[in-house]
């Protein structure tokens, strides 16, 4: 028997009565505080243009042009603080989504929260380790692991969600045994359940007075416009080059991709 | 635990054994059981309960080839039952189109008890088991929303997970709970080594018991009683294959883990060859060979099986027979023989 596990198996009893305990909170804390819409938009870009699948072409700080076929990654565990400082953590059972650059409406983000004033915006990029190992039959909707028709955001071999996937063609990319010049990206990693690995789970903090705070109010919809800009991911901390990283997947090396997309985010603008 | 609630426990346990084998003429389910002896299983029976209806739809799923990308290959297509739900004879498995896997199918036995699943621990949950060879490439080849997709459209499912579930909808936690209902219950717990332990009237030959004490002194340390593994992940010293695989390393990527692999049980060995993750020895002798005379050493070989500046351990010849008649007893003919596990008739 691991004794790790069993360290895991209690951290999940005392983190599931965690969640039990804030969620009665919440209620009792909040229960005049009427709940309103707050969407955020995560509009993915690269560089100083709009990003468009397979036609668009780019070229990143090594100096490689790619275009991106496929963008997809998870944004979880959303919470928001207002101008007094108060927090508001959403549900976690609807705090769970997935951004598809091929799917429009995937990239407006909704949570309902109590209506007021938040100028900090805070949320996972990726699925927490507690999620990653609940039972499968609370892991629905967008967390099915099921989901995703062939670009499905799982391992099954090594059991967790892939937290970023991002893929396209570049010529810097040497030829697969298909003869495409492809590079891959799926970037996951929630720190290991039988024994520790790595931990690509990064959250995201945003202050949004400089764009302009988030005026949540029944009978309208905040939109908190995001950029999401993808050279961010090759121009980062480190300069990642596809000629040397065509694939990157489970690996000590995804730490650096991830280490490079916790800086992908930009507040641009709300819309009140 | 005082001396009489051990009674009491015993005592009731005695009486639901005395019950269950004189219904069995009834045919009544016994749903899943902790065998004497055993230690507490480690999936999580209490998410999902084991029943009648949700075992048969387990066991028709395991051996549903709708699961494989062009309905050829079942679960039960690599995990046969006569040989303890391995793929006998094969070194590493072949799947879907002949392709060829990287790896030894392990057997399906007492896995209610696994704390992690694979040669590697990739899997840490029953529960998450089956997507693994649903959706690899030279296993099934399939994706999950597909197979799903069939099952709703192939009579009688919709029916099926109704009675075991309470309402028609197919999802992927139902089709994964029916699945460890039935794999929870291919418990092996009925060979001889069993009926000696629990002292049915049984009792080992010499050579056997012998071999007991051989095996004590060589093997349990890792293949632990009663399932005759610790579960840990080791490097037994076979050297890199051919294929560099790392086992696993690839799951914690963590370079103290590379070359290691669970550690299988030593059940039902008669029915499971070939061995090792890789399936390269076809016999018993041969992976005693190796234990006694072909270790290699490696940065990370198991510490156990580096002892007094050798690698491995000596075993006389008598040793070796003696070992070789003790695994034999943990052979479980009942198990590989248990109707309740076989292919209903279509």
């Amino acid at each position: 028997m691991h004794p790790f596990k069993h360290t895991i198996y209690g951290a999940l009893v005392v983190l599931l009565s965690f969640t039990a305990c804030k969620k009665e909170d919440i209620k009792s804390e909040t229960p005049t505080a009427a709940k309103a819409v707050l969407s955020i938009q995560f509009d993915n870009i690269a560089g100083d243009r709009n990003l468009q699948l397979n036609t668009g072409s780019y070229v990143n700080a090594a100096g490689e042009s790619f275009n991106i076929s496929l963008l997809q990654y998870f944004i979880s565990n959303i919470k928001v603080t207002n101008s007094s400082g108060q927090e508001f953590v959403v549900p976690a059972d609807s705090s769970y989504f997935l951004v598809n650059e091929a799917n429009a409406g995937s990239q407006f983000v909704k949570v309902k929260v109590p209506e007021g004033d938040y100028q900090t915006l805070s949320f996972v990029l990726g699925v927490d380790s507690l999620r990653s190992t609940m039972d499968i039959s609370r892991r629905t909707g967008v967390l099915d692991p099921s989901g995703g028709m062939g670009d499905a955001m799982y391992w099954g071999w090594n059991s967790g969600y892939i937290f970023f996937k991002m893929e396209g063609e570049s010529a810097a990319a040497p030829a697969d045994p298909s003869g495409q010049h492809k590079f891959r990206y799926h970037i996951g990693g929630f720190g290991g359940y039988s024994a520790p690995t790595l931990n690509n789970i990064k959250r995201i903090t945003i202050d949004l007075r400089a764009g302009g705070i988030a005026k949540v109010r029944q009978g309208r919809e905040a939109n908190v416009h995001l950029m999401a800009d993808i050279l961010k991911v090759f121009n980062g901390t480190r300069t990642i080059s596809i000629a040397a990283n065509p694939t990157v997947m489970f690996s000590d090396f995804s730490t650096q991709v991830a280490n490079n997309y916790t800086q992908l985010f930009h507040h641009d603008h709300t819309e009140n | 635990m005082s001396k009489l609630q051990w009674m009491m426990i015993t005592g009731i346990v005695l009486f639901l054994f005395a019950c269950s084998k004189s219904e069995q003429l009834v045919a009544i389910f016994e749903g899943f059981h902790q065998p004497v002896g055993f230690p507490a299983p480690a999936y999580k029976l209490a998410n999902n309960p084991v029943t009648k209806e949700g075992f048969e739809l387990g066991r028709k799923l395991f051996y549903e080839p709708r699961l494989s990308r062009n309905n050829t290959i079942s679960c039960g297509f690599c995990h046969l039952q006569a040989s303890a739900f391995t793929h006998h004879g094969h070194d590493v498995s072949h799947g879907i189109d002949d392709r060829l896997g990287s790896r030894n199918s392990p057997p399906i036995m007492n896995l209610a008890w696994n704390t992690t699943l694979m040669w590697d621990g990739g899997v840490f949950d029953l529960d998450l088991q089956p997507i693994a060879p649903i959706t690899n490439p030279v296993e099934m080849d399939e994706t999950m929303e597909n197979v799903l997709q069939k099952l709703r459209n192939t009579p009688p499912y919709p029916a099926l997970f109704q009675r075991a579930f309470g309402s028609t909808d197919i999802t992927t936690a139902r089709m994964m709970k029916a699945l460890s209902q039935f794999m929870v219950m291919l418990v092996s717990d009925q060979s001889k080594y069993d009926s000696v332990m629990r002292k049915q009237g049984v009792t080992f030959t010499d050579a056997e018991q012998q071999g007991y004490a051989v095996y004590r002194r060589h093997c349990s340390s890792c293949h632990q009683e009663p399932l005759f593994t610790d579960q840990s992940f080791r490097n037994n010293g076979l050297g890199a294959g051919p294929n560099n695989d790392r086992g696993r390393y690839d799951v914690t990527l963590n370079p103290s883990d590379q070359y290691k692999f669970k550690v299988p049980s030593l059940r039902n060995l008669a029915y499971t060859a070939p061995y090792m993750h890789d399936g390269r020895f076809y016999t018993l002798p041969a992976v005693l060979r190796h234990y006694t005379s072909e270790v290699q050493e490696m940065p990370t070989l198991d510490p156990l099986l580096k002892q007094g500046g050798h690698t491995g351990f000596s075993l006389t010849a008598t040793e070796q027979e003696q070992l070789l008649a003790f695994l034999q007893t943990l052979n479980d003919k009942k198990f590989v023989n248990d109707a309740r596990f076989a292919e209903e008739a279509p």
